[in-house]
Order: C-alpha cells, then sequence, then structure tokens
C-alpha cells in the first residue's frame, strides 16, 4: 500500500466532488433523449395536411408482437383523408403488446407511422393503453394520462424529455430541446 | 478579553492591537472594557459558573451534540454522494434537509428486537453506555475565552486533568461496545465486538502516547491551558507534526471511521458488534460513534491547531485583526474542517483488513508516537530551545515525503473519465 497512491486516491474524490452529478432527477429534470430514441409512435402528415397512411396494414404485417390493428377505407375523392387510394378508417396500437423495435416503421411503403419520443404512458386501465389515431396523429401532444391530467390540471402537457433534435422521419413533431 | 492572557511578555504588539481594536471597534471595546472592569479583581483562574448555569451549558452541548449528529449524517450522506458523481438524499424537505428528522421517525418506529436468549438488561444498556460516554467527552472543549458565552464560560467543566478525563471516558465507550457484542448471545456479535474492542484499545494507546509529547511541551492537561500556550508560542502543530499526524489516524480509529472502522462495518453481511441490534438501540450506536467523530474534530483544534484562536500575528492585520479575534468562528471551522476531511477519507479509503490493522497500530503508529514522545522528553528534560522541535517536525515532514517519493508507484496508465455526462 503505497501512501503516495493513497493522496493521488484523494485528489480523485476531490476532483469527483467538484464535478457535476450524473444524476438526471427525473420527474423535476427532463430525461435528454437520443435522436433516435423509440418512443411511442406518431402518425404524421404530409404538408398539405393528407395523412401519409394509406392503411395498407404492412405495420401490422410487420409487427413481430402484433401489436397494430388497421381497417382501411376507400377516401373520398372530393374529401381526402390521405394521400393515397384508401386511407386508415381505424389505426389501433396496443401499447401493452408493443415492444417498441421499430419494424412497423421500417416497413411503412409511405414514413406514415414514426417512432416518437413520448414514453410516459403508464395508466389504469388496460382500453387506456390501445392508443388510435386520435392518439397518434402528429397535433396530438402527449400521451393519454398526460393529457388526461393537462385536461384536469388545466395547464399544458409537461413532457419528462428533452431531445437536441427530431428527425427528419417525425415531419412536424417538436419535442422541447435541452435547455443550455 | 485580551486582559485575561496569563502573561503578558509581548507589551509593544499588544498596545498596538488594543489601539487597532479601539479604532475599529470603539463602542464594543467600550462594552467589553466596562465589564472587564466589573472584575478588575484577578478572579481565581479555576472559579466556575454558579451550578445552574453549568446545567444549561451541559443541556446546549447535549442538545447540539444531537443537531450536530442528525446532521452530520445528512451531509456525510451528501458529500459521500458528490464524491460518488451522486446527488444524494434531497428529497426530504426543501433539498433533503429534513432527512435526518425522517430518518430519526424511521428508526424510532422499526421494530425494536430484543434476542431472546440475549442479557435483556445489558442488552438495553449497552447503547445507553455508549452514547452517554461519548457526550461526557465534549463539555471540555473550550469555545471562546472566559466569560464570552454571555458572561459566562463557553465551556461547561474545566479540569485540569483534562486530556486524561477525555481519554477515561472514551475508552469507557468500548464497554458499551464489548457489552452489547457479549449481551446478544449470538457468536457473530462476540465476534465482532472481540475485534472491535481489540483495535479501539490499541489505537487508544498509539493516540494516548501521540498526546503525552505536547503535553510534556506545554506543561499542563489543561486544554485552555494548551490553547494558551498555542497563542503565545505557536499551533502545536508546528512544534508537533508527526504526534500531529498520529492523532489524527487515531482518532479516527477510534471514532470507527473508514479506513479503520472494522467496530462497523456497514457493507459485510455481518456487521459487528451490532449485528443484532435494530431501531433506535442501533441508532444509538450510531449517534455514539458520530459523536466520538465530533468530538475527535473539536479535540484535534483544540491540541494542535490553536483551539478558539487564531495565531497571534493574525490580530495584529490592521483591519480584520478583530475579526480573527472572534471567539466561536474559528472554532466551528476547523470542527468542520475536520469534519469534511474525515468524510472525505471516508469518501476515498477502503477499509483495512483486521491483520493490517493490528500491524498499523502496533508496528507503525505506536513505535513512531513513542519516538516522538522521547525526542520531545528529551528537548524539555535539557531546557533545548522549542524551536527545536519545529526543526525536527520538518525534517520528518521532509523524512516523510522523501520517503513517500521513493516508494511512489507509476501513474495508472488507464484514464480515469471524471463526471462523464452525455
Amino acid at each position: 500500500m503505497s501512501i503516495a497512491a493513497l493522496a493521488q486516491s484523494m485528489g480523485i474524490t476531490l476532483k469527483a466532488l467538484f464535478s457535476k452529478p450524473v444524476t438526471i432527477p427525473y420527474p423535476d429534470a427532463p430525461v435528454p433523449l437520443k435522436p433516435r430514441f423509440h418512443g411511442r409512435h406518431v402518425l404524421t402528415r404530409h404538408p398539405n395536411g393528407l395523412e401519409k397512411c394509406i392503411g395498407c396494414s404492412l405495420c401490422a404485417a410487420a409487427c413481430p408482437a402484433y401489436a397494430i390493428y388497421v381497417e382501411a377505407a376507400e377516401n373520398d375523392p372530393h374529401n381526402p383523408v390521405s394521400a393515397g387510394e384508401r386511407y386508415a378508417q381505424v389505426y389501433e396500437i396496443n401499447m401493452l403488446r408493443c415492444i417498441f423495435c421499430g419494424l412497423c416503421e421500417e416497413a411503412c411503403p409511405t414514413g406514415a407511422v414514426v417512432m416518437g419520443y413520448d414514453f410516459e404512458m403508464a395508466d389504469y386501465r388496460y382500453s387506456d393503453f390501445v392508443y388510435g389515431k386520435e392518439d397518434m396523429l402528429v397535433e396530438v401532444e402527449g400521451t393519454k394520462p398526460q393529457r388526461r391530467e393537462a385536461a384536469y390540471t388545466g395547464k399544458p402537457v409537461k413532457k419528462g424529455y428533452s431531445v437536441p433534435y427530431a428527425r427528419a422521419e417525425l415531419e412536424g413533431v417538436n419535442p422541447p430541446k435541452p435547455k443550455k | 478579553m485580551k486582559a485575561e492572557c496569563p502573561k503578558p511578555k509581548v507589551e509593544g504588539p499588544k498596545r498596538l492591537r488594543l489601539s487597532v481594536q479601539k479604532l475599529v471597534s470603539g463602542s464594543a471595546a467600550l462594552a467589553v472594557g466596562t465589564a472587564m472592569a466589573a472584575q478588575t479583581v484577578p478572579a481565581d483562574a479555576n472559579a466556575t459558573d454558579p451550578l445552574w448555569m453549568v446545567g444549561i451549558k451541559a443541556f446546549l452541548v447535549v442538545l447540539g451534540l444531537l443537531t450536530a449528529f442528525a446532521y452530520m449524517t445528512l451531509i456525510e450522506r451528501r458529500l459521500l454522494a458528490r464524491i460518488q458523481i451522486r446527488q444524494g438524499p434531497n428529497r426530504v424537505g426543501p433539498d433533503g434537509l429534513f432527512q435526518p428528522l425522517a430518518d430519526a421517525i424511521k428508526s424510532i418506529f422499526k421494530e425494536d428486537l430484543v434476542v431472546t436468549k440475549a442479557d435483556k438488561v445489558i442488552f438495553v444498556m449497552a447503547p445507553m453506555i455508549s452514547v452517554t460516554f461519548a457526550l461526557l467527552t465534549f463539555g471540555l472543549i473550550p469555545f471562546g475565552p472566559k466569560d464570552a458565552f454571555f458572561g459566562y464560560d463557553p465551556w461547561v467543566i474545566n479540569l485540569d486533568v483534562g486530556i486524561l478525563y477525555v481519554f477515561a471516558v472514551s475508552e469507557m465507550a468500548i464497554y458499551g461496545i464489548f457489552l452489547a457484542g457479549w449481551a446478544s448471545n449470538s457468536k457473530y456479535s462476540l465476534l465482532g465486538s472481540l475485534r472491535s474492542s481489540a483495535s479501539l484499545i490499541s489505537y487508544e494507546l498509539a493516540l494516548g502516547i501521540s498526546l503525552v509529547a505536547p503535553v510534556v511541551l506545554v506543561g499542563s492537561l489543561n486544554l485552555q491551558h494548551i490553547v494558551n500556550w498555542q497563542y503565545e508560542n505557536g499551533w502545536l502543530i508546528l512544534y508537533m507534526l508527526p504526534a500531529f499526524a498520529i492523532f489524527l489516524l487515531t482518532s479516527m480509529a477510534e471514532a470507527a471511521r473508514t479506513p479503520f472502522d472494522l467496530p462497523e462495518a456497514e457493507q459485510e453481511l455481518v456487521g459487528g458488534y451490532n449485528t443484532e441490534y435494530s431501531s433506535i438501540k442501533w441508532a444509538l450506536f450510531q449517534m455514539a460513534e458520530y459523536i466520538h467523530l465530533i468530538t475527535a474534530a473539536a479535540l484535534i483544534p483544540t491540541i494542535f491547531l490553536g483551539g478558539w484562536r487564531m495565531p497571534g500575528f493574525m490580530e495584529q492585520i490592521p483591519i480584520l485583526g478583530p475579526l480573527f479575534a472572534l471567539p466561536y468562528v474559528w472554532m466551528f471551522a476547523k470542527i468542520a474542517l475536520f469534519l469534511f476531511f474525515f468524510i472525505w477519507v471516508r469518501g476515498t479509503l477502503f477499509r483495512l483488513r483486521y491483520d493490517q490493522l493490528m500491524v498499523f497500530s502496533w508496528g507503525r503508529l505506536f513505535p513512531f508516537a513513542l519516538v516522538w514522545f522521547m525526542v520531545a522528553a528529551f528537548v524539555v528534560a535539557f531546557k533545548l530551545p522549542t524551536a527545536v522541535l519545529g526543526w525536527l517536525s520538518l525534517l520528518s515532514l521532509i523524512a516523510f515525503s522523501v520517503y513517500v517519493i521513493l516508494n511512489a508507484r507509476p501513474k495508472p496508465s488507464a484514464v480515469t473519465r471524471m463526471g462523464a455526462g452525455d
């Protein structure tokens, strides 16, 4: 046991004492996420407002957990919902089954379903884990419990994460940026 | 305040200091002067306060120690956490300030087990013995000059056998540990208590011998005489560096702190003498340990670092002089310094194995303390100038540094990345 080594280790701990803790006090401070984080799915839209999803069910076919259910319907030519022939009348993802692997995103021919950043989906009822179109379209902020709480308190949805930038695929999604 | 100094040899600087003080704080000096005029007749040096005042002060000391213990746990956990680049407990109250309260409530309401086959009376008494004897020592430590505590003395008792009393009482704390292990009627507790008492007694030896040298030099066991001697002749650390180092290490062992914390080895599956203890009884042992630590942190500066005073020359600095003469601040600052040092060491070093512990005490500390005591005794007996001891201290420091440099290992090549965030 060398005394010089002991003194050196004292220096190391003193240096550590004055360094910033790596702990993130999560509910108080946002978790810094990477741009490619796999969170709650987002159903994106074209810049003209039409949905990208054409109801082809390829995502449902690719899903290893059988978490996706799609029901397609014909578009009204005068008032289309999506940019294709058909659109997804029902688009549901069971978030309890979903393993957030992102295969749906890879399978999607139009880039409609993209993995977003929301992850705070803990809830009480089974039915509240089945996310429909109304829960996943780009304009929807936050998850079901978050929106429920926001409606109850009257405050905007509080997101527990920050991302330096959103991937280009997440068209129209503006996640909170880390504060410098 | 100043007139209290026993031997006013240095007339010139003292007058200068007084005039400076008059300039800076005229009214305060006046108030002190009138207070002083009331007792121009030199009171008996050993005159004590009325008994009720001693009681109040004793109560305050106990209260302060218990509060300090509670908050030491918090401060220690926070500092250890920062050393490990974590945040530490910060959820209870603002910034975790009520954490000690939560801990206290928790430890009081936990199930209080008494082992069936235990010797019940002694089992219950052991933690009380530990805490009581831990609390008894602190009253000796002077926190300021005479009459600094609202006209009363800022110490509880002033004993001429001061240091002997400290040793006698802190040695008694070993009974708490030993009886706890014995009364638990468990072989693990007994073994733990045996090794604890063995290590504590071994270190007590080096502790005592290391303190004999300064006592011989000062010529008194009284802590206030030691403080005054340091005020006149300079801090004892200058003359007694080896004794200081040995006393620092052994007092860490006495308080069962990390490099020597075999008595209470938290990380071990079977802790030690307190294996069978739970709830508030276990907390009492913790309390005793921390109070020992605080007492050690107060005793080291009192004996080696000038006690509640800064060195005399600092009071002659023009404007800051009166600031350096403040009684309580420096004592608390020094206590805090040593407490921080103990926490820092705990955050850094590992626990010694039992045989290493014993070799370190009997093979290193004890002989060194003995040799240094002989040197000091030689210097005092042959009436050599005190400065010789200072030069010898410096020499020992240099020798130690050379030894360290000669034995230094090359720096490890693996670079530890610190504070890794994103």
